[in-house]
């Protein structure tokens, strides 16, 4: 039983990482139907920014970590928001594949940037939750996964609340399903776009310093946690937020528990498993989980 | 007095394709203008052209103003195009429809009240996904919420696509009362001769790309050509 809860634990902290990442794909695979290849080293080259704020001579050891969060955080969201204007946009009338083959182009040239100004050793990356661990009936839950959780859900949530209940969220969500005819309402779709691609850098952001504590922080920290973001937002329904949520979490949960109970699934087999459940759920069930098949009457 | 919108020798082309050679037109405050026409004659890039979903060449004038900018300014200006297809977000709700309507302007909330009177039905659909609905409650949320823009001009593609004749008739009942009672200036493109006809009070005729005949929809309905190529009998 304590074995199970802390399989559960962990496996719920990594998955709100995938989580948050998948939802970040999700996000702008929705409005523009494009797999961003980029969005896991989008979230390394931020998380070395922490990194860069963290390690700054003058001002880096006395600003809170807090402090060094929300910086990189908006940080991250001018990134997002210059690299669509950038990179993106001037691929608006291109086709979809054009698009996919610049995110891959991006995640060749964010990695080659961080070995370069960073260099490729792994370094140490600062965690704001100590490591000790409470005991709730005889099962110690680490403060680390527990943080690390309830960061990033309080991210996908505010997110969410921002898409539910306000009128830019609501134009966004519009913007994605019949971007035409928003714009005939007056909505710059062009520029939701580029809010959209904000968004998922400080997602991605989130993820990276999350999960940068625990792995330390190299250029190739996050091509596995994309994969497993991949499975999840598959799993879940490329087409669905909060699929991608559930299937980040899902696929965190699942690789702990196989790690816990299945002997035969080293750490060195998770990366396999999650290509599995990928190939699984795309022949069986393309739509993932969540994925409804929007209704239609003419 | 200027017409409301005018369009001075408007040409628009798909690719090699040229759709408008020159097409000439204005619509006045306050007054339904007809665009009739078969199939492929133009009607509907006339549209794209004015709201610049399409590139064009040719002045088109609002208001006063040149239009010049993709569809996002056109709106701006005060031009509410519901298109082809009616242009509905299907996997929002009713609600969310409207709400978009109300878009460019300020407030959080917008005034939902005066659209109520009109289409009193939707509040109680409110919360429905707006793809379930049919065909003709699509329409009349598509208008509904081009209300909201509160435009000048209402532009208005085959309304009677793929409804019922009841059906049809009521939403041109509905269009007619904004006419009416808000003095909203309507260019309505349609294949149905006449209904279109019945509501307009000026119609102009396209054939390939140019502007045919034009005049009073009275007038128009009498005109032995376009009776026998248009209504039919």
């Amino acid at each position: 039983m304590q074995q199970f809860f802390q399989a559960l634990t962990t496996g719920l902290a990594d998955g709100s990482i995938y989580a948050s990442l998948a939802l970040a794909l999700v996000l702008i695979y929705k409005a523009t139907e494009v797999i961003n290849f980029a969005q896991g080293e989008m979230a390394m080259f931020t998380t070395y920014i922490a990194y860069a704020l963290y390690t700054h001579p003058h001002f880096g050891h006395t600003l809170p970590y807090w402090w060094m969060f929300a910086v990189t955080l908006a940080l991250a969201f001018v990134f997002g928001v210059g690299l669509q204007r950038v990179v993106i946009r001037p691929l608006e009338r291109a086709s979809v594949l054009t698009v996919v083959m610049a995110t891959i182009a991006l995640l060749v040239i964010l990695q080659g940037a961080a070995e370069w100004i960073w260099s490729p050793e792994l370094k140490f990356f600062p965690s704001p939750f100590p490591t000790s661990t409470w005991v709730v009936g005889g099962v110690h839950i680490s403060k680390q996964d527990t943080g690390t959780f309830g960061v990033t859900l309080a991210c996908v949530l505010v997110l969410w609340l921002f898409f539910r209940f306000t009128k830019l969220g609501l134009a966004m969500r519009a913007g994605a399903v019949n971007p035409a005819a928003a714009r005939l309402l007056g909505v710059r779709t062009s520029w939701l776009l580029a809010l959209g691609w904000g968004f998922a850098a400080v997602l991605g952001a989130v993820s990276g310093m999350m999960s940068a504590p625990t792995q330390f922080l190299s250029p190739t920290m996050m091509d596995a946690v994309l994969i497993f973001a991949f499975a999840g937002a598959i799993l879940g329904g490329l087409e669905s937020p909060v699929g991608a949520v559930a299937g980040g979490l899902g696929i965190g949960i699942l690789l702990s528990m196989l790690g816990t109970y299945v002997h035969a699934v080293t750490p060195e087999l998770r990366l396999p498993v999650a290509l599995a459940i990928l190939l699984v759920v795309l022949l069986v069930r393309p739509a993932g989980l969540l994925g409804r098949v929007v209704v239609r009457r003419v | 007095m200027a017409p409301l919108l005018e369009l001075n020798e408007v040409s628009a082309r798909y690719g090699q394709v040229a759709a408008l050679h020159g097409v000439s037109l204005a619509v006045d405050e306050g007054e339904i203008v007809a665009l009739l026409g078969a199939n492929g004659a133009g009607k509907t890039t006339t549209l794209r052209a004015v709201s610049g979903i399409v590139r064009r060449t040719g002045d088109v004038v609002f208001a006063g103003k040149r239009l010049r900018g993709g569809p996002e300014a056109t709106a701006r200006a005060g031009i509410a195009h519901v298109p082809e297809g009616r242009g509905i977000f299907a996997e929002l709700t009713v609600w969310e429809n409207l709400r978009m309507g109300a878009y460019m302007r300020r407030g959080r909330r917008p005034d939902l009240t005066t659209v109520l009177e009109y289409f009193p039905w939707l509040e109680a659909r409110r919360n429905q996904q707006a793809g379930t609905l049919s065909g003709g409650e699509q329409q009349m949320l598509a208008l509904a919420r081009a209300f909201l823009q509160r435009p000048r001009l209402l532009m208005l593609d085959e309304p009677s696509l793929g409804l019922a004749p009841l059906i049809t008739r009521e939403v041109f009942r509905v269009v007619g009362d904004l006419n009416e009672k808000e003095g909203l200036a309507v260019l309505v493109v349609e294949q149905n001769a006449a209904i279109a006809l019945a509501a307009a009070r000026r119609a102009y005729v396209l054939e390939t790309g140019n502007v045919a005949t034009s005049g009073d929809a009275d007038a128009l309905k009498s005109n032995n050509a376009v009776r026998t190529a248009y209504l039919g009998y």
